[in-house]
């Protein structure tokens, strides 16, 4: 079974199939999304076809680039925390003996696969006054008295970071087991500290892995919706909150779509960053 | 010694950050009385045994497992034939289908959801339980896309070679050699699927949030009108459930390598 | 005292024994390969001289020095790997200095010992090329370059050459040998390949299972190894059951006259370029042809004698005259054995 090219009609049956489900299911909806960005609102909820830029136009308000920037502040901090976090565990993680790599990993997949909702329920359990870490810290007498720590800033960017890290160490995972353990060690033998070694080697040779990382995680936390809703307050919504709120509860379809489409943009050009890093990376 | 000391001590402090959320709302589970008070008054597992006899957790429990196994059915049988077209065939412009079954997971989640809820209004089955099955089995493709894909490629285009000398059509070797070598992968792509569309909370809202509750609808509207302590039952099942089908992966699978990791042979 | 010393050093890994109870000297200045089939221990043996393993129990010193809790990176040892691990990131030129760059050293004495470097390894002026623009042997000499940047008291490699191919293997072992004296520099080679062994080492250390066989200088170990895995293992050796007969030692399909044996009798070990082949009748042992090897710079006879299996090495010149099928008369000299299990009379 060498690898042909496509001959009769009958050898492209398998791809049809595919190509039918994704291109009416994910296209199609993908293309009503745009079309109905450049449409007009129409009171009590509906929209009629136009070719009218005003929804993006309204996107360029002070109230909305304040939404953007925060939005991508957080995504830029919850990645930088992640990686910071991420990169010393997942060497360490590789480092393990399998069995206890399949233990960690196990327990990885099963936070990231957790529901936002959940996540976001855990913690804001876990940081409110009545049933939060801040009774341990009382009885423990570091407190005085519970305090809540949600909702917040704080608890935002927490709940975000839980959610996005086994996200950043499954990234990184390939990467760092499959490099080769003895550049360190050959480091080590050249006269370098571990550290040093971790420094000026596995970190500058893993470069771009790091990087795709930082950007693939950024677009992850630019797509939370739920957690700033559940542990912050209005003024730390982020872009997917807003356009939630505008399609759902403001039925605002119009508007919705426009900011969706910015979104798609933004987080386009980042993949398109990524992809001209590893092709670089590939020539090599 | 030191620097093994403040490894650990990394290592635990992670694990306890990964574990704490849970933790508690294992335990605010555990009142007695419908409060979510931790460490919990009281001990009861009343609230475990509601996620199952209470009429609504029990429909949005059915409804959440039948939803993400068609879902994730539909994921299996779409990626199924791309990694396989992909792997037989050399036709460069396919990567173009499989670009598309990968960019609804790359793209933030809120597109998929608003692109899904303009689809099913614009043809007018919006709110229809089935249309949650479909959009989800779009949303996940990339799941078993990722695992299947990497299934094929570790198939030894020799031993299909060898199959070929021994006498086996395209057909047998698909049955006899190929199908089974990437039956693991999957099978995981399924599991990877199944759970992740169990916990899926915006593509299911937008589609059909007012006329089927699956479990994260129930809990988030739990969240906004009157915390109870069932949502906190159910939330430890289905951290259960996600541990045990990844812990099946893991037994029946060798998770590393299904993950990215070069398998234990390969590393000499 | 100077040079390297290994005083009774064991490494396990859970329940196996990867060292076993090793001693070994190797004097200031000297050429030794580790030499033994995979898994022997050899590479564990030399990962805990650099440092990268710690010995279960035992003493590594180096000048009377003990180095067991040195860590890898104070102990001043170039290594050479199997992977050769040239850093990917880095330039020829990087990677030599990088050595010289941990250490603190200025960029200008940095630049001057990498020129240095590359023509003592015959590659002058490519401190810019990148490491993929590099042939396998170019390589080789890179990470020897980096190896030898900071003037190591040691000089360790793991395998160095089994990447390359035949000939360009035999060419860097002449080379190796030749950079090894020219510095002096004492030197330990991990090898499983005996030509390579010895080919360049003053000492070879043969290893099985965790244990050193035999140490000496390859052409002692050749002539006289001290058991019959060493015999078996360096070169190609008859191993021949043999019992005492008087003033003789009675073999397999026949005798080895003036060969006594102490007791009943023991193994016998003969190189097979110092058995004959001979067409007389009265030959004193007897055999079946059964396959000839003509490599055309020798021949290699395979014979069969009541069970046992003879092999014969024959140069051009002296080829003998048999075809497969043939029985024909061996002579073994007894002056060519060498006796494991018992001893000579």
């Amino acid at each position: 079974m060498r690898r042909t090219p496509p001959e009769r009609a009958a050898d492209y049956f398998p791809i049809a199939y595919p190509a039918f489900m994704l291109g009416l299911f994910f296209v199609v909806p993908f293309a009503i999304m745009v079309a109905v960005s450049f449409f007009r609102r129409v009171q009590g909820g509906f929209y009629e076809p136009a070719f009218t830029f005003a929804n993006y136009g309204r996107f360029l308000s002070v109230f909305f680039g304040e939404v953007l920037v925060f939005s991508l502040v957080l995504a830029g901090l919850v990645s930088a925390v992640c990686l910071l976090l991420g990169v010393p565990f997942t060497y360490f993680l590789t480092k393990l003996s399998r069995k206890a790599q399949v233990f960690w990993l196990v327990a990885l997949l099963g936070v990231l696969s957790l529901s936002e909702v959940i996540i976001g329920f855990a913690w804001s359990t876990l940081l409110s006054r009545t049933a939060g870490l801040s009774n341990l810290l009382v009885a423990i007498g570091v407190m005085d008295r519970p305090d809540a720590w949600t909702p917040g800033f704080a608890a935002v960017l927490t709940g975000l970071v839980y959610q996005a890290f086994p996200y950043t160490v499954l990234v990184l995972y390939p990467s760092f087991s499959r490099l080769d353990p003895s550049l360190m060690e050959a480091s080590r033998t050249l006269g370098a500290s571990p550290l040093k070694a971790f420094s000026t080697v596995v970190l500058p040779v893993l470069r771009k892995t790091l990087i795709a990382t930082f950007i693939i995680v950024f677009i992850f936390a630019l797509g939370a919706y739920l957690l700033p809703q559940i542990l912050g307050r209005p003024q730390h919504w982020t872009l997917s909150v807003l356009i939630t709120d505008q399609a759902v509860y403001q039925s605002n379809m119009p508007f919705a779509a426009a900011m969706a489409v910015f979104l798609v943009v933004a987080s386009l050009s980042l993949v398109v960053i990524v992809a001209a890093l590893n092709r670089k990376g590939a020539g090599q | 010694m030191s620097a093994v000391w403040l490894k650990r001590l990394f290592l635990s402090a992670l694990a306890a950050f990964m574990t704490l959320p849970i933790l508690v709302i294992a335990g605010v589970a555990l009142n007695e009385k419908k409060t979510l008070a931790f460490p919990p008054q009281g001990f009861s597992l009343e609230w475990y045994a509601q996620a199952f006899t209470d009429d609504g957790w029990r429909a949005a429990l059915v409804h959440s497992v039948l939803v993400a196994t068609a879902a994730a059915a539909i994921s299996v049988s779409i990626a199924v034939p791309i990694a396989w077209f992909l792997w037989r065939r050399v036709a460069p412009w396919a990567r173009i289908v499989e670009v598309l079954g990968l960019a609804p997971f790359i793209l933030p989640p809120v597109i998929t959801a608003l692109g899904a809820l303009s689809f099913w209004a614009t043809t007018g089955f919006y709110g229809q339980p089935w249309t949650v099955v479909i959009s989800h089995g779009i949303f996940f493709v990339s799941l078993p896309l990722v695992t299947v894909t990497l299934g094929f490629a570790t198939i030894d285009r020799e031993i299909i070679e060898a199959g070929m000398t021994m006498g086996a059509d395209d057909r047998t070797l698909l049955k006899t050699v190929v199908f089974p070598l990437v039956r693991p992968y999957i099978i995981s792509g399924f599991a990877f699927a199944f759970v992740l569309s169990l916990n899926e909370y915006i593509v299911a809202y937008m589609t059909v949030g007012f006329t089927l509750e699956t479990i994260p609808i129930k809990i988030f509207n739990a969240l906004r009108y009157g915390y109870t302590p069932t949502m906190a039952s159910v939330s430890v099942f289905f951290v259960l459930v996600a541990v045990v089908v990844f812990g099946l992966v893991a037994r029946f699978g060798d998770l590393p390598k299904l993950l990215g990791a070069w398998s234990e042979g390969d590393k000499g | 005292m100077s040079g390297l010393e290994l005083n009774r050093i064991t490494k396990r890994f859970g329940a196996v024994a990867a060292v076993d109870d090793v001693s070994l000297t190797v004097p200031q200045g000297t050429f030794v390969c580790l030499l033994g089939p995979s898994g022997c221990g050899k590479t564990t043996l030399l990962r805990m001289i650099a440092g990268l393993e710690e010995p279960t129990s035992g003493v590594i010193s180096v000048d009377g020095n003990r180095l067991n809790s040195t860590p890898a990176h104070k102990r001043d040892f170039g290594m050479v790997f199997q992977s050769l691990a040239l850093f990917p990131h880095l330039s020829v030129g990087e990677n030599i200095a990088y050595p010289l760059r941990i250490r603190g050293r200025s960029s200008s004495e940095q630049g001057a010992r990498v020129k240095e470097l590359l023509e003592l390894v015959h590659l002058p002026g490519i401190e810019q090329r990148a490491i993929t623009q590099l042939s396998g042997g170019q390589r080789q000499r890179v990470a020897i370059a980096r190896a030898l940047a900071v003037s190591p008291k040691l000089f360790l490699l793991d395998e160095p050459l089994s990447a390359l191919d035949a000939k360009l293997r035999e060419a860097m072992q002449v080379e190796l040998r030749q950079l090894q004296q020219q510095l002096g520099i004492t030197t330990i080679v991990v090898t499983h390949d005996q030509r390579e062994a010895m080919s360049m080492s003053d000492q070879i250390v043969v290893m099985s299972e965790g244990r050193i066989q035999q140490m000496a200088a390859p052409i002692d170990m050749y002539r006289n190894p001290a058991n019959s895995f060493v015999a078996d293992f360096l070169g190609q050796a008859n191993l021949i059951d043999a019992k005492a007969d008087g003033p003789d030692a009675l073999v397999p399909g026949g005798r080895i006259p003036g060969l006594s044996l102490v007791g009943s009798g023991g193994r016998i070990s003969v190189r097979p370029e110092e058995v004959m082949v001979t067409s007389r009748e009265d030959a004193p042992i007897h055999a079946r042809v059964g396959f000839i090897r003509d490599m055309g710079a020798s021949i290699e006879i395979h014979l069969d004698s009541e069970g046992a299996h003879y092999v014969v090495v024959a140069s051009p010149q002296a080829r003998p005259d048999c075809r497969v099928g043939d029985t024909v008369g061996l002579t073994i000299p007894a002056e060519a054995c060498v006796v494991f299990e018992s001893g000579r009379g």
